[in-house]
């Protein structure tokens, strides 16, 4: 099949794409599944680590 | 052979339009919004796009393209494998089941480094020193293996030596890297991650065309299968479209378990133990940018790695069919009907007159598999007739056997100038953007997770210069690195950093995310074991890399490896042994153990916080 003899490459080379078919499937259902939210710890964090990369 | 070199104008125009177009950007966003922390900050997200090819952009360097390119090009498209779990393992299990954990631990304790993450999980400042210890010591072997991908390429594309390169590649890293102003800005490693991805889709849209289409172009690759190298036929290479032949006690079974542990299952779990790519989940600001960028990332990495994977492999067929045309004398007739045999390369030393071409590695008459296509009678330097016979052979007797070089000579051959300048650009774009996150980490390493966990001094000026002395001595060390050790080390050094980290961090990584039993002893323990097992394989068992460092030939008086005279042993990559026995500890260890108090693991655990 497609030029590819062995079963293992041709699992490897096809799976790929379907890996990355998969991928685009789950980040198109689950695109707005999850809670958007920014808590208080996440903003404190965010100006923590803006800190530390100003310091350098 | 043909092909194209020497830097014009043009090439210099454009490179400058590009530094200047990267730095313009950097600026850009160094006035507004530049990095992860200030989205987090203004309570904005970033565009998944920009998320996801910023990361992918991170992990993907040099290193894959040119580097496990040109492997795929020595070994084949078993490479896919690699793909297959950079795409599933890399991206797909990361993003969904450890960006989130990973993401909430570091903001309830306050993390901002990978080692700093693991210290606080575990309450051990010890644990957090060993982690910067590492990566302050091995990551610049990583680096150096990006640096010489590019510079390689740049070489081969510009007719320049490779010093001259490796001079001007440092001297651009140094001016990106050292200031440190440009290393979080996430819209210019999207600019570099488009570029690279214009540039992969051009090269595979090429390379199948020239080849007729794809099935004909992987046809025509099967049908060389018999033209592979006998060195590599003999370690039981069976064809760039079959995967190594597999079994154990035999010489003949070495490739597999080359390919399969150390390419394939090294560096495809050693991905998600990677410090650079851990941290980027902290940045990140919401399952809901994970999710998204799920799709983005996969399709980016198919991309990148697919990409030269498949092009690497099947630069053999185009070589044979369009390469050069070499001449020599027949040694061995491997398939007359098919014009398929073992031929003693020759060159002209005077007119009509003909002599063997010598191997510079082994001082031998250098013989290449060769698809033949005519004969002329000739004379020899001594006045003897032969029959001299002219045709084409696989990618890797024009890159002189060396993988690294592959991917540049094919380049440089078959393509048009242009490309081989847009490439450059891609491959400095996958440099620029790699690098800027590993000296990033091995500074953060010296100056956060070093300097201030053993003086007790917080956020202090002089933790910025160690920083900085840091980056440039991590920038020294692997230019070093790359001018000292030549020949086939991208993938190599690439593989040891990652499979390191996998056997190292891993399991107190994964076990500290999802495990409330885990304990810092466990934690220690397995970290000691992962690291101590995979230098103590690499110095003294893995014949290549213990070969190469010449430990093992003063322990052993001349030998490769201890296990010398036991096939296949000396071909098993460090992580087949040092991940189950680091695992195995930290399981172990911490069941022994006093669990960490309820206090911390609630802390640790916490679901998040109200707004």
């Amino acid at each position: 099949m497609i030029g590819i003899p062995d079963p293992l490459v041709l699992t490897a080379y096809l799976g790929c794409i379907a890996v990355a078919a998969v991928s685009v499937l789950y980040g198109l259902i689950r695109r707005n599944a999850a809670i958007d939210e920014v808590t208080r710890e996440d903003r404190a964090w965010a100006i923590e680590e803006k800190r530390v990369e100003d310091e350098r | 052979m043909t092909g194209h070199s020497a830097v014009g104008w043009v090439d210099i125009v454009v490179i400058l339009g590009y530094l200047l177009m990267t730095a313009y950007l950097g600026w850009l966003g160094y006035r507004g919004t530049r990095s992860a922390a200030d989205f987090l900050v203004g309570g904005r997200s970033a565009h998944p796009v920009i998320m996801a090819v910023s990361y992918g952009a991170t992990f993907i360097s040099t290193a894959a393209i040119v580097g496990f390119g040109g492997v795929a090009g020595l070994f084949g498209m078993s490479l896919l494998w690699l793909t297959l779990l950079n795409i599933g393992v890399g991206i797909l299990l990361a993003f969904t089941l450890l960006g989130e954990p990973t993401r909430r631990l570091g903001h309830h304790l306050g993390a901002h480094t990978f080692p700093e993450l693991l210290g606080a999980r575990y309450q051990s400042k010890g644990i957090q020193i060993f982690a910067g210890l590492l990566i302050f010591l091995f990551m610049p072997l990583y680096s150096a293996a990006v640096m010489t991908g590019g510079t390689v390429f740049a070489a081969t594309q510009f007719g320049v030596d490779f010093e001259v390169a490796l001079l001007v590649f440092a001297l651009i890293t140094g001016a990106y890297v050292i200031p440190g102003g440009l290393k979080a800005v996430m819209y210019t490693d999207t600019f570099q991650g488009l570029i690279m991805v214009l540039a992969m889709i051009f090269l595979l849209w090429f390379t199948y065309t020239s080849l007729g289409g794809v099935t004909e172009a992987h046809q025509a690759l099967t049908d060389l299968a018999d033209l592979v190298p006998p060195p590599l036929q003999a370690m039981g290479h069976q064809g760039w479209t079959a995967m190594p032949a597999f079994g154990w006690g035999a010489p003949g079974y070495d490739l597999w378990w080359t390919v399969v542990t150390a390419i394939i299952l090294g560096v495809g779990i050693g991905v998600l133990a990677q410090p650079q790519l851990v941290v980027r989940f902290m940045t990140v600001r919401s399952r809901r940018e994970l999710d998204r960028g799920v799709a983005i990332g996969a399709v980016f990495i198919l991309l990148m790695t697919g990409t030269p994977f498949t092009v690497g492999s099947l630069s053999n067929a185009w070589f044979a069919q369009h390469g050069p045309v070499l001449k020599g004398q027949v040694v061995k007739e491997i398939d007359p009907a098919k014009g398929h045999a073992l031929v003693g390369l020759m060159k002209e030393s005077a007119p009509g007159r003909w002599e063997p071409v010598i191997n510079p590695k082994t001082q031998q008459p250098a013989v290449a598999p060769m698809l033949i296509s005519g004969h002329e009678p000739v004379q020899d330097a001594a006045g003897v007739s032969l029959d001299l016979v002219s045709g084409r052979a696989p990618s890797v007797v024009y890159a002189k056997g060396d993988a690294d070089q592959i991917i540049p000579t094919f380049i440089n051959a078959a393509l048009p100038r242009w490309f081989g300048l847009i490439f450059f650009l891609a491959l400095l774009a996958a440099a620029m953007s790699t690098m800027s996150s590993q000296f990033h980490t091995i500074g953060t390493a010296a100056g956060r997770d070093l300097y201030e966990r053993l003086t007790g001094r917080h956020g202090a000026e002089p933790s910025v210069l160690v920083m900085r002395i840091a980056i440039v001595v991590g920038l020294l060390v692997a230019v070093s690195i790359s001018y000292t050790v030549r020949g086939e080390v991208i993938a190599r050094f690439t593989a040891i950093f990652f499979g390191l980290c996998a056997a190292t961090f891993l399991p107190a990584y994964v076990g500290g995310l999802f495990w409330r039993r885990a304990t810092r002893a466990g934690a220690l323990a397995s970290m000691a074991v992962g690291m101590g097992v995979s230098l103590f394989w690499l110095l003294l068992i893995k014949a290549k890399e213990a070969g190469a460092i010449g430990l093992v030939q003063l322990v052993t008086g001349g030998k490769q490896s201890l296990l010398a005279g036991y096939p296949n042993w000396p071909s098993v990559d460090p992580i087949i042994i040092a991940l189950p026995l680091s695992i195995l500890t930290f399981v172990l260890v911490s069941l022994m153990t006093k669990p960490a108090d309820a206090q911390h693991l609630a802390r640790c655990f916490a679901p998040a916080q109200a707004r």
